[in-house]
C-alpha cells in the first residue's frame, strides 16, 4: 500500500467525520464541499478518473450549492 | 423515543452491522488482487469489438446502455419531483428579478465579477470538451453536463441575477431536457429498425482513439450531456426561486 | 493492511448513520445521508482496484496493459448521479416541511404530531 493511498484514506475518513460533526448547516455545506474534493482525490488515486470528474462536479459544486440555497430558504423565514 | 434511547439503539445496531459486514468482507477478494472476471470481458469487448478507448464509457453507453437509459430517466423524474414539491403556494408572492439588483446588501467586489465573467466562457468550453471526448478520455455526458449546468450560475456569483434569469428561460430548458431524454429512447428504437436489439450500437466503430469512433457512444454522450445540463439548470432554478424570489404575503404585513 | 480500504467504507457509512441518528436539523440529516451513500463509492472502487493497474482508458498505453475494473466504475458513476438526485429531492421535502411546520428540527416535528 503506497503512502499516497494511506494519506487519502485518512483524509476521507477525517473528512466524513468533519461533515457529520459540523452541526451548523451553513458551515457543513463548506465541509461537504471539501469532503467532495477529498473523495475525488481518492478516486484519482484508485485509478478512476471518470468517477473523480463526476464527483468533482457534483460533490463539490452542485450539491453544496443546493444545500446553501435550502438553508437560505429556511433562514429567510425565521427572520420574518 | 428519547435521544438517549435512540443513541443506545444506534450503538447496538452499529456494532451488529459492523460485525456482519466484517464477516462478509472477509470473503470478498482482497483489495488490489487481479481477480476481476467481469472486468476482463468488459475490457475485451470495449477494446477489440467496439474500438472504444474509454472502457468506462463503453460499459455505460454501449454494453449496459439500458441501465444508463434508466439512470437518465431517474434524473428526469427527480427534477420533475422537485418541480412538483417546490411549486409556488397560492399565499406566496414573487419578487421580480429586477428588484433584486437594488436589494442586494453588500455590492459584489469587482474582482469577483471579473473572475466570474472570464471563467464563464472557459467553463462552458471545458464542459463541451468533456462531453465530446467522453469515449476517448475520462469524462462524458454526465460529467460534462453537470459542468455546463453549473457554468451559467457563475453569473449568479457575479451578482447578476437578472441576466441569469433572462439567460435561462425555464420552459425552454424543460423542453430541452425532455427532447434529449426522448431522443435517447428513439435512438434505441432506431437500432431496432436494422433488426438489432433495442439500443444496440449499430453505427460503425471506426478507429479507436479518434473523435468519430465507438459508434453511437459519442451521440449518446451528447444527448445525455444536454439532458443533464438542462436538468441541473432546472434543479438549481427551483431552489434559487425558493431562496430568492418567493416570500409569503401574510408574513410581510 | 489491504483490508484498510474496506474498513474505510464501513467507517464512512457508520459515521454517516451516527450523524443521521443524532441530527437536530433535517438539512444536516440529508447531508449525513449523502455521506452514508458516499461509502458505497469507496467500497465499489476498492473492490475494482488492482495493484499496478492503470485507469481503464486506452489512450497512450499498451492495448494489453492491466487496467482496473471499468464495470464498478460505471456503477459508481450512476451512484454519484443518484446521490445528487436523492439529496436534491430530500432537500426539497425539507423546504416543504419548513413551510408547513416552521421548523426543521425532527424532535420538534415529532412533538407536533404527539
Amino acid at each position: 500500500m503506497t503512502a499516497l493511498m494511506i494519506v487519502t484514506f485518512i483524509l476521507v475518513a477525517g473528512g466524513a467525520a468533519a461533515v457529520v460533526f459540523t452541526r451548523e448547516p451553513l458551515r457543513q455545506a463548506v465541509t461537504l464541499s471539501a469532503y467532495g474534493l477529498v473523495l475525488s482525490l481518492l478516486f484519482v488515486v484508485l485509478q478512476a478518473p471518470d468517477v473523480a470528474l463526476s464527483q468533482l462536479a457534483v460533490g463539490t459544486a452542485v450539491v453544496p450549492l443546493i444545500v446553501v440555497l435550502a438553508i437560505a430558504k429556511t433562514r429567510a423565514r425565521k427572520r420574518q | 423515543m428519547t435521544r438517549r434511547a435512540r443513541l443506545i439503539l444506534f450503538v447496538f445496531g452499529a456494532c451488529g452491522f459492523a460485525l456482519l459486514l466484517a464477516a462478509a468482507l472477509l470473503s470478498v477478494p482482497g483489495f488490489g488482487t487481479a481477480q476481476h472476471r467481469y472486468a476482463e470481458r468488459a475490457v475485451l469487448a470495449a477494446q477489440v469489438q467496439r474500438h472504444t478507448a474509454n472502457a468506462v464509457a463503453s460499459v455505460t453507453f454501449d454494453q449496459r446502455g439500458l441501465d444508463t437509459l434508466a439512470e437518465t430517466f431517474m434524473f428526469v423524474a427527480a427534477v420533475l419531483g422537485i418541480a412538483a414539491l417546490l411549486r409556488r403556494n397560492p399565499d406566496e408572492e414573487e419578487i421580480p428579478p429586477r428588484a433584486h439588483r437594488q436589494e442586494r446588501r453588500p455590492p459584489v467586489p469587482n474582482t469577483l465579477r471579473l473572475a466570474a465573467y472570464l471563467l464563464l466562457p472557459v467553463t462552458i468550453l471545458v464542459g463541451i470538451y468533456i462531453v465530446l471526448h467522453g469515449h476517448i478520455s475520462p469524462g462524458g455526458g454526465f460529467q460534462g453536463g453537470v459542468v455546463l449546468g453549473t457554468a451559467i450560475h457563475l453569473l449568479y456569483l457575479a451578482g447578476d441575477f437578472p441576466t441569469l434569469a433572462r439567460l435561462r428561460p425555464v420552459p425552454v430548458f424543460e423542453a430541452t431536457e425532455a427532447v434529449a431524454a426522448g431522443a435517447f429512447v428513439l435512438l434505441g428504437f432506431g437500432a431496432m429498425l436494422t433488426g438489432a436489439v433495442f439500443l444496440t450500437n449499430v453505427m460503425p466503430y471506426g478507429t479507436q482513439g479518434e473523435l468519430l469512433s465507438a459508434g453511437t457512444v459519442p451521440l449518446l454522450n451528447i444527448l445525455v450531456g444536454i439532458e443533464v445540463a438542462a436538468g441541473v439548470v432546472l434543479l438549481i432554478a427551483q431552489f434559487l426561486e425558493q431562496a430568492l424570489l418567493l416570500r409569503r404575503e401574510t408574513a410581510r404585513k | 493492511m489491504s483490508v484498510l480500504a474496506y474498513l474505510l467504507a464501513v467507517w464512512v457509512f457508520l459515521i454517516g448513520v451516527y450523524g443521521l441518528v443524532t441530527s437536530r436539523n433535517l438539512i444536516h440529516a440529508v447531508v449525513c445521508l449523502s455521506v452514508c451513500q458516499s461509502s458505497t463509492y469507496v467500497l465499489l472502487l476498492a473492490i475494482g482496484y488492482q495493484w499496478g493497474a492503470t485507469a481503464p482508458v486506452f489512450s497512450g498505453i499498451a492495448s494489453d496493459a492491466a487496467v482496473v475494473d471499468p464495470v464498478v466504475q460505471a456503477m459508481v458513476l450512476t451512484d454519484v448521479v443518484v446521490n445528487a438526485a436523492v439529496t436534491a429531492l430530500l432537500l426539497a421535502i425539507a423546504i416543504q416541511v419548513h413551510k408547513r411546520h416552521h421548523t426543521i428540527d425532527p424532535d420538534r416535528l415529532r412533538s407536533l404530531h404527539g
